[in-house]
């Protein structure tokens, strides 16, 4: 009994010390009051009003999320009941005969009369930038981190990945800026395109926003395979090689796999890069890389500002808006998903 | 072990990924400040930009790229604080709540740029710029209700908040469990605790991690096409009703829309340059904090 009496007074007088203390203002203009011995003190309420705003500050993150939902998908709404002169619904995704056209097309031409908004030409030419920019930046990013996790002396790796990761620092106007004024000319020189700017270029523009993004995660992946797991399998006899191959890598592979599905989502979203270096055309040829393209973000961009308020364009720009949302959205849980997976597998061993 | 030819493979292939990607690197950089070097000058960063933005300099374009900057921390470090603060040492470990606080600012950082130019515009200019209008000045008289540095600077807020929440959410697990023991033992409240004893040793990363949001929210441009930022403005932001120039948009416009695009190159490159030395350098000042704030938690 003496014992806890002992250290309550102790507690409170700490407590006491921790109040005198003029220092913070908030605290310091409390009175000390001193509660009989035995008796439990409460939290000052000052400081039981300051946690309950910083619990409330907390949920900011989830509002933000449902406001850019809800703000973004409420523009387009009236899409669904609004008259539109000559456009139905369906003919965002469908394709159509227009008058003056021989067969069913899916065209996007905001500008011509009657007014063309079809999104499949759109999410196309994010499709193909994306996949051909995964394309150059999975090997390159896994690449570096293997062989930043595995061969590079440890010198090396704690100059190279702060490097790498100063390139996710860039700007992605300045990326853009450099694929259009410096890439584009190189790569036509070297390869005798038709068009200065098209799908191949923006995509090597994109990859370089994308590397450092597949890189970091799947880097993170490698180092956090145990060592217990290399040792092992090299006292059974087993190469570098083979242990990089066939322990390492798939025990990270959940991680990497997020990585890529994140750079997927950070490409298919990125602005800059591709409204700059693109071309902007939107022309419906899913295979050739070297015609230029007109990708779901560059349109938003490029054509938001010139548009009225309230719009049929207008309200289908929203729409592409909280299409792309909802597509990131997707990829975002999967890729957490994985990650948890990976955390799981780790702990298991 | 002797190194096999499969392992000379494996070394060779990867060891050539990293070459070229630090060299496509360096070729980014040296092409900027080769191009860039030789722009910059008194003139150049006091100067307002004049004929067609081939000459002159980009005075307003850095002034308004801080002046948002600023506003953008003001208002989103602190709720990210708060929330990391939230998650790291309030939120019961394994409830609902946590977990959905969690998926929304993963999801939040995974919104693409763009549709954050869109919800600025839908929601901080028109649906509150709109009410306030309504509200105060009657319907159809824009004060409030268009695209001004104020509304740009919190989009820009809300998309940097994720960069503030996981790097300070990081910084303050960093803070061994020990100390707030010791502090909760001694009689401290919670409260106390956090902010005397485990936010003042988790400082340097915090730190770091709003010179980072700053470093990414200076760069942004697609967020803030509809929200405030100008091709041109022959005059300063005073009021945060006004409208800015930006470094970002600066060099897009200079870059896609300029009636001149030869004329316009030396300032562009300039422009880059000015823009890419401010996040790098404000990169650089992140870095150095966080290894002093870690040598200081080894120590």
């Amino acid at each position: 009994m003496s014992s806890v009496r002992v250290s309550l007074r102790s507690a409170r007088l700490a407590r006491v010390g921790m109040d005198d203390d003029a220092a913070d203002p908030e605290l310091g203009a409390q009175p000390v009051k001193r509660p009989p011995l035995g008796q439990g003190f409460k939290t000052p309420l000052s400081h039981r009003i300051a946690e309950k705003l910083i619990a409330l500050m907390a949920l900011s993150a989830v509002a933000a999320v449902a406001l850019i939902f809800i703000f973004v998908a409420k523009e387009a709404l009236p899409l669904a009941w609004e008259q539109l002169d000559g456009m139905r619904l369906l003919d965002l995704f469908l394709p159509r005969t227009w008058t003056g056209y021989h067969e069913a097309v899916y065209i996007w031409q905001p500008v011509g009369t009657p007014e063309k908004f079809n999104v499949v030409p759109l999410f196309l030419g994010s499709l193909k930038v994306t996949l051909l920019a995964m394309i150059f930046s999975v090997p390159l990013g896994v690449g570096c981190a293997i062989y930043l996790a595995l061969y590079a002396p440890r010198r090396m790796r704690e100059i190279v990945k702060p490097v790498i990761e100063l390139l996710a620092a860039v700007p992605s106007v300045v990326l853009g800026f450099f694929a259009l004024m410096v890439l584009a000319t190189w790569l036509q020189d070297a390869f005798g395109w038709h068009f200065r700017l098209n799908a191949a270029v923006a995509a090597v523009g994109l990859s370089l926003t994308i590397v450092p993004v597949i890189f970091t995660i799947s880097e993170d992946a490698l180092a956090a395979v145990p060592h217990s797991l290399s040792v092992a399998a090299m006292a059974l006899g087993a190469r570098k090689y083979q242990v990089a191959l066939r322990i390492i890598v798939p025990t990270a592979a959940p991680g990497i796999a997020a990585g890529v599905i994140l750079g997927f989502g950070r490409a298919i979203g990125e602005t800059m890069i591709v409204l700059m270096a693109s071309g902007n055309a939107a022309i419906m040829k899913p295979f050739d890389f070297t015609t230029s393209v007109r990708t779901v973000t560059a349109s938003i961009a490029a054509e938001l500002g010139e548009v009225a308020q309230g719009d049929p364009h207008w309200r289908v720009l929203f729409l592409l808006g909280a299409m792309l949302f909802a597509i990131t959205f997707a990829l975002n849980f999967v890729g957490s998903v994985a990650i948890r997976r990976l955390e799981k597998r780790l702990t298991a061993t | 072990m002797k190194n096999t030819p499969k392992d000379y493979v494996l070394a060779g292939a990867t060891g050539l990924a990293v070459l070229l990607i630090v060299g496509l690197l360096g070729v980014l950089l040296w092409e900027i400040v080769a191009g860039g070097a030789g722009v910059i000058s008194g003139t150049f960063l006091t100067q307002s930009p004049s004929a067609d933005m081939t000459s002159g300099g980009i005075f307003p374009a850095i002034y308004g790229t801080v002046v948002v900057t600023m506003l953008m921390t003001i208002a989103g470090v602190p709720v990210g604080i708060a929330t990391a603060i939230w998650l790291s040492e309030y939120a019961p470990r394994h409830s609902r709540l946590t977990t959905i606080v969690r998926i929304a600012v993963n999801n939040l950082a995974g919104v693409p740029s763009i549709v954050f130019g869109l919800f600025g515009l839908g929601f901080f200019v028109l649906f509150v710029g709109g009410s306030i209008d309504d509200v105060v000045y009657g319907p159809g008289t824009p004060v409030w209700g268009k695209p001004s540095v104020l509304w740009a600077s919190l989009t820009l807020a809300v998309l940097t908040l994720p960069v503030v929440i996981v790097t300070t959410e990081e910084a303050l697990r960093t803070v061994p469990q020990d100390l707030r023991d010791a502090s909760l033992a001694l009689g401290a409240t919670r409260f106390q605790t956090v902010f005397k004893v485990v936010v003042p040793n988790a400082l340097g990363g915090i730190l770091t991690g709003v010179i980072l949001a700053v470093s990414r929210g200076a760069g942004e441009v697609a967020p803030i096409l509809f929200c405030g930022a100008a091709n041109f403005l022959p005059y300063l932001p005073t009021d945060l009703r006004d409208m800015f120039m930006h470094l970002g948009y600066h060099i897009f416009a200079l870059a896609t829309q300029s009636p001149n695009v030869d004329a316009a190159r030396p300032m562009l490159f300039g422009t880059v340059l000015v823009l890419l030395v401010l996040t790098f350098s404000l990169n650089l000042v992140a870095v150095v904090v966080r290894s002093r704030a870690r040598a200081r938690l080894r120590a």
